[in-house]
């Protein structure tokens, strides 16, 4: 009798497991699917318990002095760096004791020098970068342990560390040798790429979640638009020629689509924007000067297809989130054929899609919400940390022992900020 | 460290300075060199020179056609940097480094596996040879999109959707085929089931039948045998007679749905359709009047300066979001000046409460009533006029608010109608198509013949005028016999297609 009870608790535990394999309604929205990349169903990790962080104590001249100087930092597409800083001084992963840390943050707003403009200008981050390593190396034992090996740094400017908008400039420059050893979150994702390091997190870049609340139109409003863009073709202060700027691609669909009533793209800035996205089926999401851009994060929220036109570019979470099954890869050699790409997706491959993308854990995992919200982008890079622990024993130096060139790199970054 | 050597390359091809390619210099031929430079630096100037006249970079663009690349080609970095330097300080740099780069490949077969494919630099922009839309692909994007879309309405709109009674009471006249064109095709759109039932005044005819066969729809044509008087009040009566035959009909064939009355000039919105899904039993929308004002703005000038407010007919609520009584069409500022007849140029006002704005669940018009409310009246036991639907039911306050409690106005009533006596081709074809062109009484035509040839017997209104322009003349007489002649003709062959 015994035995009986013990297999019918067993049948209700594998009932259990059956039951989470299908998909789920949740509540009054549209079924969805799980998601599940390569690192498993990972989006709806807690990072709370699984690793600790330490976060230094800079003099407010490295972000509070910087970002007094301009507030804009706090809403233009960098601002992940300083949101993530202030998320971690109150969160449950921040540990007082550095000798528990697993993982050591240092907060430096690099890309709050802005130009009227608001474009972030980059020239003297390296040397403000270099300056908070040194400041850190000296005051605290941590650095020199390892050499950076258990620290990480947001970077999220076009190239990441390389610290330069422009790209042959970046290639040029290399990532800051300093940063060689350290884990850098960045909104820069290209394989082969010298800017992207081994091991990098990528992170979506800043979208602000309120005023994309704000835009939310009924769900019932037929998709009656089938591509949607909005943005540059041909940057004609930068390149009146075309062919450099997004090398060529966002011309080229330009060029092909102008007149075909399917694609509604053009460069006018709608107030409706965030409204029309709603109302599309797919949003073109192609590179412009860097491969990344805030419309991937728009579209997933707005359940928007989104059509990736970057080769090699490497997406969000990419381990956690598989973006082939959510948006659509093309070449940027394919762009002509690209409404005959389009047009020949299955209809039950498109409806997938748009279940994926209407998880709402998907959604979250965009975001940068204040205040933090589980499951959203804060989490996930936590979660990303958490999963390159524990830290390899190599890393760990016996005194004395140097890796890093502390002069190595150009001369103009050796002088103090 | 891995990357160092391609740092390397990059930097000797990208570099402006003459100091960087010093030691590259060295290592190449300096015997060939003095001629080649001097030649590229001439051509360097030529294409500055251009450039200065064309106004774009030309010497790119030559090089961009001489070696003719694919950017996505491995081994064509040497040519690239071959692209980019041209317009760059340093000539040099370009023969030198090319065979260095030349030399830089070999030893590095494998360092090619991880080079990225993505080449940074000018790249072409690609342009299909035929960059215009294709019929076959549009339609099957539009065939994606109502797949998408049937999908959102199963998700988010109305669960278990119930087939739609439409019933339109018509007549034949010059309007018809605008107004009912009209209402056919929004219930072609409309994305759940459909039965059209059309009643039509003085019989069925195949002006009507025609009309409603382009639907598609499923279409009941039912005749009324009475011919569609000529006042508006008498209209209105017959309307009300013929709807109540169709529910009637309804009754019978045991049609179940939801019967909604579309009059054939209203204008129909279609988010009513989706909105009198929630009705149960009973339900009132709000209708907007379009009562032609023409008249009455000049009197009520000074009260309403800025745009005059739609008068709209329909259920009123109270606080609680309950039916509390009605709002109707106010005719007192119309008194005396209304429309009597059809064709009076006057407002045409509409009833008290119109037939178009409730909607009802067809099951209360059937005999056997499973949990029919008691508050319906029986159709076949109705005796007198029904002038609204009101009068179909025992208890108003029953009826139910749809449209957010009426705020919401999802259709509008419109009556125009042309005069009694107009005319128009059967099915609006002409046939035989027409010879002679004549002109109107009204459009003055530049180089029509001042004088209009003169009419035997008036046929219509629009002949009177000629013949008192007839009399006035007197000079060319012989050119009016000749003219009645051919007209005559053509008068006749008139007759014959009208």
């Amino acid at each position: 009798m015994e035995i009986w009870r013990w297999v019918f608790i067993g049948i209700l535990f594998l009932s259990d497991f059956v039951v989470k394999i299908e998909p789920f309604k949740l509540g009054r929205s549209q079924p969805t699917e799980r998601i599940s990349g390569s690192a498993g169903d990972v989006l709806e990790d807690d990072p709370v318990g699984r690793l600790k962080v330490f976060v230094y104590e800079l003099p407010s001249k490295y972000n509070k002095k910087i970002l007094q100087k301009d507030q804009r930092c706090l809403n233009h597409m960098f601002a992940a760096e300083i949101y993530m800083h202030r998320f971690l001084l109150s969160s449950p992963v921040r540990t007082l004791n550095p000798e528990e840390a697993d993982w050591f943050y240092t907060p430096v707003y690099t890309t709050c020098d802005l130009t009227p403009n608001g474009l972030p200008l980059p020239f003297k981050s390296p040397r403000m970068m270099r300056s908070a390593i040194q400041l850190i190396s000296s005051n605290w034992p941590y650095w020199n342990r390892t050499e950076g090996a258990d620290h990480f740094f947001l970077v999220p400017h076009d190239f990441g560390a390389c610290f330069h908008y422009q790209e042959e400039k970046a290639i040029e420059r290399g990532i800051l040798p300093l940063l060689q050893r350290a884990t850098l979150v960045q909104t820069f994702g290209q394989r082969n790429h010298v800017c992207l390091k081994e091991g990098s997190i990528i992170i979506p870049p800043y979208a602000p979640p309120q005023k994309m609340q704000t835009h939310l139109i009924p769900e019932k409003t037929p998709r009656s638009i089938f591509v949607y863009f909005r943005g540059l073709f041909y940057d004609v202060g930068n390149d009146p020629e075309g062919g450099y700027y997004a090398r060529g691609a966002r011309a080229a669909v330009w060029e092909n689509f102008k007149d075909n009533p399917l694609f509604d793209i053009s460069t006018e800035h709608p107030t409706t924007y965030y409204e029309d996205m709603q109302r599309a089926v797919f949003c073109l999401c192609p590179l412009g000067w860097a491969p990344w851009s805030p419309r991937l994060v728009e579209a997933v929220i707005f359940g928007c297809i989104p059509v990736i036109i970057a080769d090699d570019i490497v997406l969000p979470f990419a381990d956690a989130i598989p973006w082939e099954e959510i948006g659509v890869f093309v070449d940027e050699k394919d762009v002509p054929n690209l409404d005959t790409i389009l047009t020949s997706i299955p209809p039950e491959v498109i409806l997938r899609k748009q279940r994926l993308l209407a998880n709402p854990s998907m959604k979250q995992a965009m975001l940068f919400p204040q205040p933090a919200q589980p499951g959203d982008a804060f989490h996930q890079v936590l979660n990303g940390l958490a999963r390159k622990l524990p830290h390899d024993k190599s890393v760990y130096f016996k005194p004395g022992e140097r890796v890093l060139n502390w002069t190595a790199g150009p001369v103009g970054d050796l002088k103090p900020w | 460290m891995k990357l160092s050597a391609l740092h390397q390359s990059y930097l000797s091809r990208r570099s402006n300075s003459f100091r960087s390619s010093g030691p590259l210099d060295s290592s190449s031929d300096t015997g060939y060199k003095s001629p080649a430079a001097v030649f590229w630096l001439i051509l360097h100037g030529l294409c500055c020179l251009i450039s200065l006249v064309l106004g774009f970079r030309f010497s790119r663009l030559v090089f961009f056609f001489l070696f003719s690349t694919s950017s996505s080609n491995l081994y064509t970095p040497p040519f690239r940097s071959a692209v980019e330097l041209a317009k760059t300080l340093d000539v040099q740099s370009v023969l030198s480094s090319s065979p260095f780069a030349n030399n830089l490949r070999l030893p590095l077969p494998n360092k090619t596996a991880t080079n990225s494919r993505v080449v940074v630099g000018r790249h072409g922009i690609r342009i299909r040879p035929w960059p215009h839309p294709d019929p076959v692909e549009v339609i099957k994007a539009h065939q994606i999109l109502e797949r998408v879309q049937k999908e959102q309405r199963l998700q988010f709109g109305v669960k278990d959707p119930r087939a739609i009674i439409a019933v339109t009471p018509t007549y034949v006249r010059t309007f018809q085929a605008l107004h009912l064109t009209g209402v056919m095709h929004s219930l072609m759109v409309v994305p759940y089931d459909l039965i059209w039932i059309v009643v039509e005044a003085g019989g069925v005819s195949n002006e009507t039948a025609s009309l409603i066969a382009k639907s598609g729809l499923k279409t009941i044509h039912l005749g009324f045998n009475q011919r569609m008087p000529n006042s508006w009040d008498e209209r209105h009566k017959l309307e009300s007679k013929m709807r109540l035959h169709a529910l009637r009909i309804v009754r019978e064939k045991k049609l179940d749905g939801i019967v909604m009355f579309a009059d054939d000039s209203n204008m129909h919105s279609m988010e009513l359709f989706d909105e009198i899904q929630n009705v149960k039993w009973f339900g009132a929308v709000s209708v907007g009047i379009l009562a032609t004002s023409a008249n009455i703005d000049k009197s009520s000038d000074q009260e309403e300066e800025e745009n005059p407010i739609m008068p709209i007919q329909g259920p009123a609520c109270n606080a609680s979001s309950m039916l509390a009584g009605w709002h109707t069409f106010n005719t007192l500022p119309f008194a005396g000046k209304s429309a009597v007849n059809i064709d009076d140029r006057l407002t045409v006002l509409p009833r008290k409460l119109e037939w178009s704005g409730f909607v009802l669940n067809s099951r209360l018009l059937w005999k056997s009533g499973e949990d029919k409310p008691e508050w319906i009246k029986d159709i076949d036991k109705l005796d007198g006029d029904v002038e609204s639907p009101l009068g179909l039911i025992t208890e108003p306050l029953m009826v139910e608010p749809l449209g957010s409690c009426g705020r919401q106005v999802l259709l509008w009533w419109l009556r125009v109608e042309a005069r009694a006596d107009s005319k128009f081709p059967p099915r609006w074809i002409i046939d035989p198509p027409l010879d002679v062109t004549i002109p109107s009484k009204r459009t003055p035509w530049p180089d029509a013949p001042p004088e209009l040839p003169t009419k035997e017997k008036p046929e219509t209104g629009i002949q009177e005028s000629i013949v008192k322009h007839t009399t006035k003349t007197r000079t060319s007489r012989s050119k009016h016999r000749s003219k009645r002649k051919h007209e005559t003709r053509t008068d006749t062959g008139f007759d014959k297609s009208f």
